[in-house]
Order: C-alpha cells, then sequence, then structure tokens
C-alpha cells in the first residue's frame, strides 16, 4: 500500500520533471511564430494579437538559411559515413580479432587511443590534410568520418567479436568459402544488433556535428549545424525570429528519427555502454 | 585460416587504415610536431622549442582562466548529472506509470546537436534574466549554470538509459536475499545495487568528464566566452587562440597538446579507478 | 551476398575517383571573392550571377558572419582553393597577409584610384586598394528633434539640431530631451549601446577613433598622418580617456536600454530601434542605411535621417567633422594561379567601371567609392551617404580619418569592448578600463 502512494508520489515529480524537459523546445517553438522584437524581451507570451506572423519567420528563415539545401547535405554526409563506417569497421575489427600480429594490435590500440584525443589536437592539421588531398566536399568528408569514427567502432565490434566462437567460421572456410564469402555469409549477420548500435551512436554525432564540417567543407557546403550557427552572425544582424523557425526545424527530423526508431536507439546507446 | 586472412589485409584493413590515417593519426602526429614550431599554414614552421607552450600560459590569462572554468564545470556537471540520472533510473525500476513516456522525454535533448541547443537554451536563460533586468552576458556566473543546467538538460536521459540497463542486470535473487536478510534499504543500495552497476558508473564517468572537457559547440552557440572571455572553456579558448589570432597558430596547437593530455590523464585515472572497484565487488 | 561487395566496391570506387580526380576540386580559372560586408552578402552574390552571365566567368562570394573576418579568411587562405581576392583592413591587416598579396601597382584599377595616397604601399609596391569610403557620426532622426525643439517648456536656448556644435550643448539637448521623452513619443534618445560579443566594435572602434585622433594629432610632428604616428606608438597615453568616458556614459545614461541588458544587444537591435523611431539618435555609419530602410514597420523618414559629428568636449573640437575613412582594402592572394589573378582584377575593374557594375555599386551597395570612374553625379542615393557627402564638401568642417587602423590587433579591440562591458555592468571603474586599454595596447604591440 505505501509503495503505490510513494509510486504515485514519483510520479508527480516525474512529471513535473518532464514538463521542465519539454519546456525549452516548446518555448522555441511558440517564439517562431512572433515577431522577431517580441522574442528577446517577452519569450514567454503567446503568439496572439500584434505578435503572431504566422510563418513569416519560417520562409526567411529557409531563404536566407539555404535550410533545403542544409539539410540535403546533413542528410547526404550522414547516411553514406554512417553506411561506410558500419560495414568498413566491421570488417576491420574482424581482421584485428582473429589475426593476431603486431601490427593488429599497434592498431587496436592506435584507434582506442582516439578515442579520448579532442577535436583541438587536429583540427587545423587534418583539415589542412583533407584540403591538399582534395578531400573537402561530401564526398571526401565521408572518409574522414570513417577516419574519425574508427576508433569507437572497431572498439565495439572487437568487443563482440571476441565473444563469437570460432567453430562456425572455421566449418565455412571448410566448407570452401573465402574469408569474404565467410564474413559476409556467416560473420555479419551476428554482428547485425551491434551494427545498428554502431550505426546509432556514430548517426547521433555525426549529424550533429559542427566544427568538422564548419572546418573541412563550410564554405561551400553548409549542413543544418553550420547554417543556424552562420544565421547569427552571416547577414550582418541576428533575426530572432527566423533562429527560432530555423531551431524547430533542425529539431523536426531528430525527433522523427527518434520516434521512430526509439527502440532501437534506447537499445543501443544500453548495449553501447556495456560493450564499452 | 589465419594466413588466408591475411592475404585479405586490402579489403578488410586498408579502408578504415587509410582513412585512420588521414583523418587521426597523421594530424595528430604533425599536430604535435607544430606545436614546438611558429607556423601560418604549416609550410612555412620553423622550430622554436618549447616557447609556445610557455607562452601559453605567460602571454595571457586566458588558458588558465578557460582550464579553471572548465574543471568547475565539469566537477558540478559529473556529479550532478549522474546523480540525477541514477535516481530516475532507480525510480524507473519501480513499476512507476507511464515509464515508457518519460524515457522518451528525458532521452530526447540527447539527440539535439549542441548549436541548436546552446541557442534554445539562451533564449530561455535571457528571457527570465531580462524581467530582472539582466542577460546571460551580464555576469559570467549566469553563462557558467546556464551551460551546467544546459549539459544536465541533455546527458541525464542518455546516463539514465545506461543505469536502467545496469540496475536492469542485477540478479533479482542477490536482492530477494538481501530482503530476507532484513537488509533495509540504504543497505541494499550501497552494499548491492551500487558495486552491482560499478561497470556502468564506469561507463557514465567516463562518458560524462570526456563530454564535459571538451565541450564545445553548446559553448559557442550559448555564450560564446561573453562577458570578456570569461565564459570560455577550453576547447572554445584553443580555437580562438587558433584562428583569431595572427601568430599565435603555435600556442594554439601547444594548448591543444596540453589540453589533450589533460584529458587523457584524468580519462585514464578514473578508468582505472572505477575499474579497480569493479574487480573488488 | 554479392550486394554487399558490389556495393563496398563501388564506394571505394566513388572515394578514390574523388580523391584522384579531386572531383568538386575548383576550375583554376574561378574567382572566389571573400566578402567582409555581411550586410551586402546577397548583393555580391547577384553581382556574382549577373557576371556570369555577361563575361561567362565564375565568381564563388562567400561570406564571413560578422566579425569573423579573420578566422575565415586564416582557414581559407590555407586552402588549395583559397580566395583570390580577399580584404585586408590596413597597415595592421596587411602586416599579417603580406605574403599573400599581389602588388597591383600596374593594374588598371590601381590606375582607377583618383588618389593614390590612399592605397596600401610597401616600397615600390601597392597591395591594397581601397573601394569604398565610409563615414560615421551620430545618426538623428530630424522629427523627432524638431519636435523637441518646438517644446514650450525646453531647458536648452537651441532652435535647430544644426546649432550643436560641442559636448556641452550635445549634453545639454539630450538631457533635457530625456527629461521629456514621453512627450517626444520615445523610449530613450540613443539607440542601445550594443555589446554583445561581436557587436561592440561601434565603441571599441569607432568611438575609441576620436580621442586616439586627437592624441595622435598631438604626439606626432604636424605634417605627419596621425595614422602612421599611431601605428609607431609603442604605447598609448591615452590622454583623453575622460573624454571618452563623457560621450560614452552620455550614450549609456540616455539609452532605451538599462546598462546591465547592454551585453546582449546587437547592432541590429540598435538600428530596429531607430528605425522604428524608439530613439533619437544612434552612433553608426552610412552602411547602416540597409538596416535602417530594411526594417519592417519602419517610420523615419528618409529625409530626417542626418547626421552629426562624434562630440566629446576635447579642446578644439569646434569645427570637428565626422570620421570618414576606410578600412576596407581589396587585395588580390598572390598564390593564385596566373588565369585566376588575371580574372580577379577584371571582375573588380568591371565592377567599377562598366555601367551595370557601377549602377550595383552605388544603387545596391551604397558605396562611395574612391576612383575616378565615378562621375559627381554616380554616388549613392541614401540620405546618409548623402550626409557623408555634404560633410566632405564642406570646408568649414575639419572630419576625423579613420585612425582604428593603426590599433595593433583584434584583440586589442576585443580588450576593449570586453572592459567596456565590465564598465556599464559594474564590475570595472573607468580608471580600470584606461589602464586595460593602454597595457593592452602595450602587449599586442610587441
Amino acid at each position: 500500500m505505501g509503495r503505490k502512494i510513494l509510486n504515485s508520489i514519483f510520479f508527480v515529480l516525474l512529471l513535473a520533471f518532464a514538463a521542465a524537459f519539454i519546456f525549452p523546445v516548446a518555448v522555441v517553438l511558440i517564439n517562431s511564430f512572433k515577431t522577431k522584437f517580441s522574442i528577446t524581451e517577452s519569450p514567454f507570451t503567446l503568439p496572439l494579437g500584434s505578435y503572431f506572423v504566422g510563418l513569416a519567420n519560417y520562409t526567411e528563415g529557409i531563404r536566407s538559411t539555404g535550410f533545403p539545401s542544409a539539410f540535403g547535405w546533413s542528410l547526404f554526409i550522414t547516411v553514406f559515413s554512417i553506411a561506410a563506417i558500419t560495414v568498413f569497421t566491421s570488417m576491420t575489427a574482424w581482421y584485428i580479432v582473429r589475426v593476431k600480429t603486431k601490427f593488429t594490435s599497434v592498431l587496436y590500440y592506435s584507434l582506442v587511443f582516439s578515442m579520448i584525443v579532442p577535436f583541438q589536437m587536429v583540427m587545423f592539421t587534418m583539415s589542412k590534410i583533407a584540403n591538399v588531398m582534395h578531400l573537402d566536399n561530401p564526398l571526401g568528408i565521408i572518409l574522414i568520418y570513417l577516419g574519425f569514427g574508427a576508433g569507437l567502432s572497431v572498439f565495439m565490434y572487437s568487443g563482440f567479436i571476441k565473444t563469437v566462437p570460432l567453430g562456425i567460421e572455421e566449418a565455412a572456410t571448410i566448407d570452401g568459402c573465402t574469408p569474404l564469402q565467410t564474413y559476409w555469409q556467416v560473420v555479419f549477420p551476428i554482428l547485425k544488433p551491434t551494427a545498428i548500435t554502431v550505426a546509432i551512436l556514430n548517426t547521433m554525432w555525426i549529424w550533429n556535428d559542427y566544427l568538422l564540417p564548419y572546418l573541412v567543407i563550410g564554405s561551400d557546403y553548409k549542413t543544418i549545424p553550420i547554417a543556424v550557427q552562420y544565421l547569427k552572425g552571416g547577414y550582418g544582424s541576428v533575426d530572432m525570429g527566423a533562429m527560432m523557425a530555423m531551431l524547430v526545424l533542425s529539431i523536426i527530423p531528430v525527433v522523427v528519427f527518434y520516434l521512430s526508431s526509439q527502440k532501437y536507439i534506447i537499445k543501443g546507446v544500453a548495449a553501447g555502454a556495456v560493450k564499452g | 585460416m589465419n594466413r588466408t586472412v591475411r592475404r585479405y589485409f586490402p579489403i578488410f584493413v586498408m579502408p578504415t587504415l587509410i582513412a585512420f590515417l588521414i583523418a587521426f593519426a597523421v594530424p595528430f602526429v604533425l599536430g604535435v610536431l607544430l606545436s614546438f614550431t611558429e607556423f601560418r599554414t604549416v609550410s612555412d614552421a620553423t622550430f622554436v622549442g618549447f616557447s609556445n607552450y610557455i607562452r601559453a600560459f605567460k602571454d595571457d590569462r586566458l588558458f588558465l582562466d578557460a582550464l579553471w572554468f572548465t574543471v568547475k564545470f565539469s566537477v558540478i556537471s559529473v556529479i550532478g548529472i549522474n546523480v540525477i540520472a541514477f535516481i530516475l533510473a532507480m525510480l524507473f525500476t519501480r513499476d512507476i506509470p507511464g515509464t515508457n513516456f518519460f524515457r522518451t522525454v528525458f532521452f530526447m535533448p540527447n539527440l539535439i546537436g549542441g548549436i541548436v541547443l546552446g541557442y534554445i537554451w539562451q533564449v530561455i536563460i535571457n528571457g527570465v534574466l531580462y524581467k530582472f533586468g539582466y542577460s546571460i552576458t551580464s555576469n559570467p556566473t549566469y553563462g557558467f549554470w546556464g551551460l551546467v543546467i544546459l549539459m544536465h538538460w541533455q546527458m541525464i536521459g542518455y546516463m539514465m538509459i545506461i543505469y536502467i540497463a545496469g540496475i536492469q542486470n542485477i540478479p533479482t535473487d542477490i536482492l530477494e536475499a538481501a530482503r530476507v536478510d532484513g537488509a533495509n534499504a540504504f543497505t541494499t543500495l550501497f552494499r548491492i545495487t551500487i558495486p552491482s552497476v560499478m561497470p556502468s558508473i564506469t561507463i557514465c564517468l567516463f562518458l560524462t568528464i570526456t563530454n564535459s572537457f571538451k565541450l564545445f559547440d553548446q559553448n559557442l552557440a550559448l555564450t560564446a566566452g561573453a562577458p570578456a572571455n570569461r565564459t570560455q572553456m577550453l576547447a572554445l579558448d584553443i580555437y580562438n587562440t587558433f584562428y583569431s589570432r595572427t601568430g599565435y597558430e603555435g600556442v594554439g596547437q601547444a594548448k591543444a597538446v596540453i589540453f589533450f593530455i589533460i584529458v587523457a590523464v584524468i580519462a585514464l585515472l578514473q578508468l582505472n579507478l572505477t575499474r579497480r572497484k569493479e574487480v573488488e565487488s | 551476398m554479392k550486394k554487399p561487395i558490389s556495393l563496398l566496391l563501388s564506394f571505394i570506387c566513388l572515394l578514390s575517383c574523388c580523391t584522384l580526380a579531386g572531383c568538386g576540386k575548383k576550375k583554376t580559372s574561378e574567382v572566389y571573392f571573400l566578402n567582409f560586408k555581411p550586410e551586402s552578402a546577397s548583393v555580391y552574390e547577384e553581382l556574382a550571377k549577373k557576371y556570369e552571365e555577361e563575361k561567362g566567368i565564375k565568381v564563388k562570394v562567400v561570406t564571413a558572419a560578422a566579425n569573423t573576418y579573420e578566422q575565415t579568411l586564416k582557414s581559407e587562405i590555407a586552402k588549395s582553393s583559397a580566395p583570390t581576392i580577399f580584404q585586408i583592413n590596413g597597415p595592421i591587416g596587411y602586416n599579417s597577409w603580406k605574403n599573400y598579396c599581389l602588388d597591383l601597382k600596374d593594374s588598371k584599377l590601381y590606375d582607377m584610384l583618383a588618389d593614390k595616397t590612399l592605397a596600401i604601399k610597401e616600397g615600390d609596391g601597392v597591395y591594397g586598394i581601397p573601394y569604398v569610403v565610409e563615414g560615421y557620426g551620430i545618426i538623428y532622426n530630424n522629427a523627432i528633434m524638431k519636435k523637441y525643439f518646438a517644446l514650450q517648456d525646453k531647458k536648452t536656448e537651441l532652435k535647430s539640431a544644426d546649432e550643436i556644435d560641442s559636448f556641452d550643448k550635445l549634453k545639454a539637448v539630450v538631457e533635457d530631451m530625456t527629461a521629456n521623452l514621453s512627450k517626444l513619443g520615445i523610449e530613450g534618445v540613443f539607440a542601445s549601446t550594443s555589446l554583445a560579443t561581436g557587436e561592440d566594435w561601434r565603441w571599441q572602434t569607432h568611438l575609441l577613433n576620436v580621442p586616439l585622433y586627437y592624441e595622435f594629432l598631438e604626439t606626432g610632428d604636424a605634417d605627419i598622418d596621425p595614422t602612421l604616428t599611431g601605428l609607431d606608438a609603442k604605447e598609448l597615453k591615452y590622454k583623453y580617456y575622460e573624454n571618452f568616458e563623457k560621450l560614452f556614459d552620455l550614450y549609456i545614461n540616455n539609452s532605451i536600454t538599462k546598462p546591465t541588458l547592454l551585453g546582449s544587444k546587437s547592432v541590429a537591435d540598435s538600428m530596429a530601434e531607430f528605425a522604428l523611431g524608439k530613439v533619437a539618435m544612434v552612433q553608426n555609419g552610412n552602411w547602416s542605411w540597409s538596416q535602417i530602410s530594411g526594417v519592417s514597420g519602419n517610420t523615419v523618414k528618409a529625409d530626417d535621417i542626418k547626421m552629426l559629428p562624434i562630440y566629446t568636449g576635447i579642446e578644439g573640437e569646434k569645427g570637428q567633422g565626422i570620421c570618414i575613412g576606410t578600412e576596407n582594402y581589396l587585395a588580390i592572394n598572390k598564390n593564385a594561379s596566373d588565369e585566376q589573378q588575371k580574372n580577379s582584377l577584371a571582375f573588380l575593374e568591371w565592377l567599377f567601371s562598366s555601367d551595370t557594375g557601377k549602377d550595383y555599386v552605388t544603387k545596391k551597395l551604397d558605396f562611395i567609392t574612391p576612383f575616378n570612374t565615378f562621375s559627381e553625379d554616380e554616388l549613392p542615393n541614401d540620405p546618409l551617404a548623402k550626409e557623408i557627402s555634404r560633410y566632405m564638401k564642406d570646408d568649414s568642417y575639419k572630419n576625423i580619418p579613420w585612425v582604428f587602423t593603426s590599433f595593433p590587433s583584434e584583440a586589442f579591440k576585443k580588450e576593449v569592448g570586453s572592459s567596456l562591458l565590465d564598465y556599464v555592468q559594474g564590475n570595472k571603474k573607468w580608471e580600470d578600463v584606461r589602464k586595460s586599454i593602454t597595457d593592452k595596447w602595450k602587449s599586442e604591440r610587441m
């Protein structure tokens, strides 16, 4: 009985806490329909009467930031980077676990090491190299993301591969499969859950990444975070209305992605932690 | 089998290896080397020994201030986030109605990018402060707590998920046995739950510490260091040293090396400490 | 089974093609203009399109976000497809970028420059060519001023804004206006003294220009350009810091915005306040016209927009004019290909001498240019540009040059800005502001 009462108290507390979590997003949504000058001064009033501007902020924001193209580039870069990371790093991880040489162990530790290094350490040299090698375009940046994502991804894959019994692979080899066939027919299907985890953790990072794409391709191709940041000073003035509208537009894809694959995301995050 | 696999090195390892060399390994080594030189664009680098490292501390107080700000911020955030996330996780393992809904809500901010988060909170905080005649840049304290709140808002959900997974992994018979022995809630928490979720604590601490230390986007969007660079964290200070000041490129790179060493030492120390606890329990 | 492999192979192909052939690599003839003026971004983009239609040569325009030009230039110039046309902000900027500046002494663009002394030179070479002459002062809305001068119970003797010719008169008028805000229908005399990050240049650069001009005038020889004196100054006496304070205090004490809130205000906020008729005065220059005219619900009439000199009460300020000069010098990237250099110059010459180009310059960019290709009547038609021309032509005014091009670095200006912010928020005394300014000047000069 006491437990039930306690639970209802907790429920109410959680409800209040949840409201505090939704509040900021709600405020931005409300303000995206208000005149730009009312936003700094009274962000908590509703978009009524003279405050209401309809979709004007959205049209202005989309026009000045080129939001559709920013969305397109963000999507392109994220999707292909994730594909590359999921496929290539899993193969590398398998090789590292199965072929034990000095080289593979050095490679493994360098990859793990790269996880703790702050981006600022390589920001200048990396963007310089990317430029010299003509990787400063939406295709080239995929290669960069593969290199940056490799640490965490190889780490997670190899953690899982270590638990996969060798027996199945050996059986496949005896049946005459080449290692590549063995890998794709036998190993990769087993890795699928980990692959989903890897894909999700990398999506969360790459979709929202700002500094790396800004330095590498920022002047020619703007991704969503770059477009939002550019809105602040890129036009000689900050249009708070357009800013609110852009914030809303950048949250929408995230929310859609989250609600549609929530199950995998939550599982992925939890699984990612257990492996670590 | 080993030998046949090795022949497939180009297919299995090459793509990742090349990408890793281009994106990380080579830039990292170059970065360390450049920190001992003075340069504008790499090709004109001249060796200057440790002078960049000395200038990082001597030329102005920005780096030390940023370091102190980052440390304060990280300590408060790491403790706050983990405590709150743990409490929430404990609640969600009771049978409270709407658990799924709450989990959805609490986790969502984590998916929103740092730049967008920064601007969201800037509006909220400025809106509140405006009523009292201030703004977030009026006082570095506002910026500091703004960042702390923002960080909590973003990270709590993520850590909560990890803690829930950890708590759910505790075998129920242990908890049952404790109850039969008449252990009260506190004893159960400190003797059984916390030791059993030590692996989750390790990873949560690791994630919160490294993320707090490396924070950049949120800092840039929320205050950009205002007022007077007093809400500037290490990553932002390095970026500004590097790109906004001519003649300070080497100093920026040296600061980055110091920053890297600090992050690495703290992360390794923490992993070692909490891992040891895991073994003990 | 086949699928993943073929996918994989096509992927590798794609990436390697990209690396080898450099897809997305720019043609080496392309002009890349790194624009300094965010307020002109869209006009330049239009111009680039027009130019490509007319001449078939692609011009890429990238605009750096406000106050990040040096930052953007630094990361862009290191690239293989670096800007071919960029901007330096005077002798100090030239010093940072001299390794990239092409000698322009034989170019037609230099030929077009009416007053050759304006260019940035070193030895025989010409490395930076100014393309716009600008002026700033205290912009006022004459409709509101007339309303004030018509007040029955006003405490000053003046009859119109033209009669304000010293700090004391300005102060008397402004303070009396503040006492009559409701009668004038305004919320403050001055627009917000914007001190948000990157929005403080009207004070840390433009306002500071005035006291430092008088100082350099005194410390240097009579026949030496005060800017050169500034460039040589290892230390700042900062003799007229109290005059800076007087005007600055006048700004913040008679402002529409409480001092504690100034740290979140942007230049755009201030210009909007002025455009909407909420304030009577704002310190800014003729480039801000688009920010006044572009505000929707704008109430201020073009005919009512006038400009006053920035009076600070320094002895001998009678007859002082507005601050006129340039910090916008075009430079061509020495490391660009010959063809790019040729095309870049051709684009600039087209911009400043062809009919289409000139039309854009005077009507859309609203530039007063220093080029002889523009005739007397080819001047921008906006009220602020007209005010600048008026001050330039009237010999009874002694206009102040932009000595701030001699300020030691961006870091110095930032320090001034943040000290001023500290001052308005009550965290610093004016004496400490003075000290940070002189200290920073010394440390940055080294």
